[in-house]
């Protein structure tokens, strides 16, 4: 029986596709490449992997996408697979796109869902900018699909007693592109994933030092600051981790409210988890409060600090 | 130097209207005009040919036969002239049958030094075709790109974002380079730009022109099956206050309250 094949450069997600995997009733590998492969096969193991293909190979460093789709195409033979899963993440995108060329079949990438059904694997992802979830199925005899992380819990399956490492037996040429520099990025502090309470910001907050009077909203709340795409990655007044929505991250807090942004569907997909959204923002007419269960429609200026001034004297 | 820019063709996201009781989508009768990834990919291979000069830029769209009108606007924004292909046999391609469509199209444009797309389109954000027509095409992909500088000895510096790091990466041309919105403001094209444009030439390319045929690109050859594509269900209750202020965030804080959403 023709198998799975699981990869990511993130262990975490790695382990989500694992324990996803393992329900299939199938043979699950997972490829690992880099130094001390050998070492994380361990950690899959328990998460369902019966095999892990590694590789220390030079050629891997730095994963550039043609030549980590090359070594997973060779990998995917020798493994048997015709499911490949992989994460997500914007160079696991680009990894299963290619490699999906190399293989000549078809793709999901952005998977937000996937589930078994009737024997096939259906994969749902967002479409039409967010307006719709598209639910697809791939009718390729091999399918590789790319699934956003957190979307499976990872749950560790058995001990992995009978699991064994092998050597992926590899022909690579290094890639033409040239690492040059790589400049982490700073980590911001707050975790919109995971607040309970989120102020969010757009355009319509004018000045870098009204993130003052919106921080002071959302400590009052007990809550974190997040915005819109155009606030952290034009503006740069918030870290990127910050920037909720397609291309950002989803939230779902008990408590959403954005001010003076116009609720385009980028950013109002990584709202759809809150328990109840709030709306400020001087133009009534913005999309925003059609998603909103309670809207302000007046100025922010007058409207953030009477909030917090009245939520203080609460 | 000749850059490639591909770009989509996409209806109007703001404008689709959900079908209450089928939760569908309604498309038809939508304006339509480009993504904004790709506009951010023409407007970078024009400032690299406003810079350098020996610059010849083409755009490249499959689509629609409304990409007729609306390749236009890449010819004002400046593209120095257009290849469309708006034949029904390329309607519903995957994107296996996409890629294949544009990798044909450029090898009979035949000479290039840079192909620029956005990382994604702005409706489906599948993001494969980058790293598809680099497979095709044999060429190395440089993904994600929010800064492009074009060196000397035909290559490319470029700085690419990624979730938790910026990678400085410099590859030789002939390369397929994606770009994300922060590379740069697209311009709107003054109407002389616009009025010039009509002057610039656009070719219409058929299946027979590149090579495809039926059993290669559109909806009958597509990997991928659609079981539905809805909008999600979502009831908000969309109260609104308006009026003097003391009075909407009194109303606010009570409806917030009897949610019990705020803190005791």
């Amino acid at each position: 029986m023709s198998g799975v094949l699981v990869y990511s450069e993130r262990e975490s997600v790695a382990l989500e596709l694992l324990t996803f995997a393992s329900k299939l009733e199938r043979p699950v590998a997972v490829a690992l490449v880099g130094q001390e492969a050998a070492a994380r096969a361990k950690n899959c193991f328990t998460y369902g992997a019966q095999r892990a293909y590694t590789s220390a190979d030079p050629a891997l460093t730095g994963l550039q996408a043609d030549v980590l789709a090359e070594a997973l195409a060779q990998i995917t033979k020798q493994a048997d697979a015709d499911v490949i899963l992989i994460g997500s993440t914007l160079r696991g995108r680009e990894v299963a796109s290619r490699l999906a060329q190399k293989l000549n079949v078809g793709c999901i990438t952005d998977a937000n869902g996937l589930r078994f059904e009737d024997g096939r694997l259906v994969a749902t992802r967002y479409a039409l900018g967010g307006n719709t979830i598209s639910t697809q199925v791939i009718k390729s005899p091999v399918q590789v699909i790319a699934v956003m992380p957190q979307t499976i819990q990872a749950m560790p399956t058995g001990d992995g007693g009978s699991a064994e490492v092998v050597e992926a037996k590899l022909s690579l040429a290094p890639s033409p592109v040239k690492m040059v520099e790589r400049r982490p990025k700073q980590a911001g502090s707050v975790n919109v994933e995971s607040a309970e309470v989120i102020v969010c910001i757009g355009r319509g907050v004018g000045e870098q030092s009204d993130l003052e009077m919106i921080q002071a909203l959302a400590d009052t709340l007990g809550g974190v600051v997040g915005c819109t795409r155009p606030v952290s990655h034009d503006k740069h007044w918030l870290a990127e981790d910050q920037m909720i929505g397609i291309s950002g991250k989803m939230s779902s807090p008990r408590l959403y409210i954005g001010v003076g942004l116009s609720g385009q569907i980028q950013h109002t997909v990584g709202i759809m988890g809150s328990k109840v959204t709030v709306a400020i923002n001087n133009d009534k007419n913005a999309p925003i409060f059609k998603m909103a269960d309670y809207g302000i429609a007046g100025d922010l200026y007058q409207v953030v600090p009477k909030l917090t001034e009245k939520l203080k004297a609460r | 130097m000749h850059i490639i820019v591909c770009m989509k063709q996409i209806v109007d996201l703001t404008k689709i209207r959900i079908k209450a009781d089928t939760r569908e989508p309604v498309l038809e009768g939508l304006p339509v005009r480009f993504g904004d990834f790709e506009k951010n990919a023409l407007e970078e291979a024009v400032r690299i040919k406003e810079k350098r000069g020996d610059v010849k830029v083409t755009a490249v769209a499959v689509g629609s036969p409304k990409l007729k009108d609306t390749i236009k606007e890449a010819l004002a924004i400046g593209a120095d002239e257009a290849v469309i292909l708006t034949d029904p046999l390329f309607e519903g391609s995957d994107e296996i049958g996409t890629a294949r469509t544009l990798a044909r199209v450029i090898q009979k444009i035949g000479e290039y030094d840079v192909i620029l797309l956005g990382e994604g389109s702005t409706d489906d954000h599948t993001g494969q075709a980058p790293s598809r027509l680099a497979e095709l095409l044999g060429l190395a992909q440089v993904t994600y790109v929010r800064e492009l500088e074009v060196l000397e000895d035909k290559r490319i510096r470029a700085v690419r974002d990624l979730e938790d790091a910026l990678e400085v990466v410099e590859v030789n041309l002939p390369a397929i380079v994606s770009v994300t919105a922060e590379l740069n403001q697209p311009r709107l094209p003054p109407l002389t730009a616009i009025l010039k444009a009509a002057r610039k030439p656009i070719k219409t390319w058929g299946p027979n022109d590149i090579g495809v045929t039926t059993g290669e690109v559109g909806a009958g050859v597509s990997t991928i099956i659609v079981l539905s594509n809805l909008a999600p269900a979502q009831q908000r209750k969309e109260v609104i206050f308006e009026g003097d202020v003391d009075d909407v965030v009194n109303e606010l804080l009570k409806a917030l309250e009897r949610e019990g959403v705020l803190a005791a």
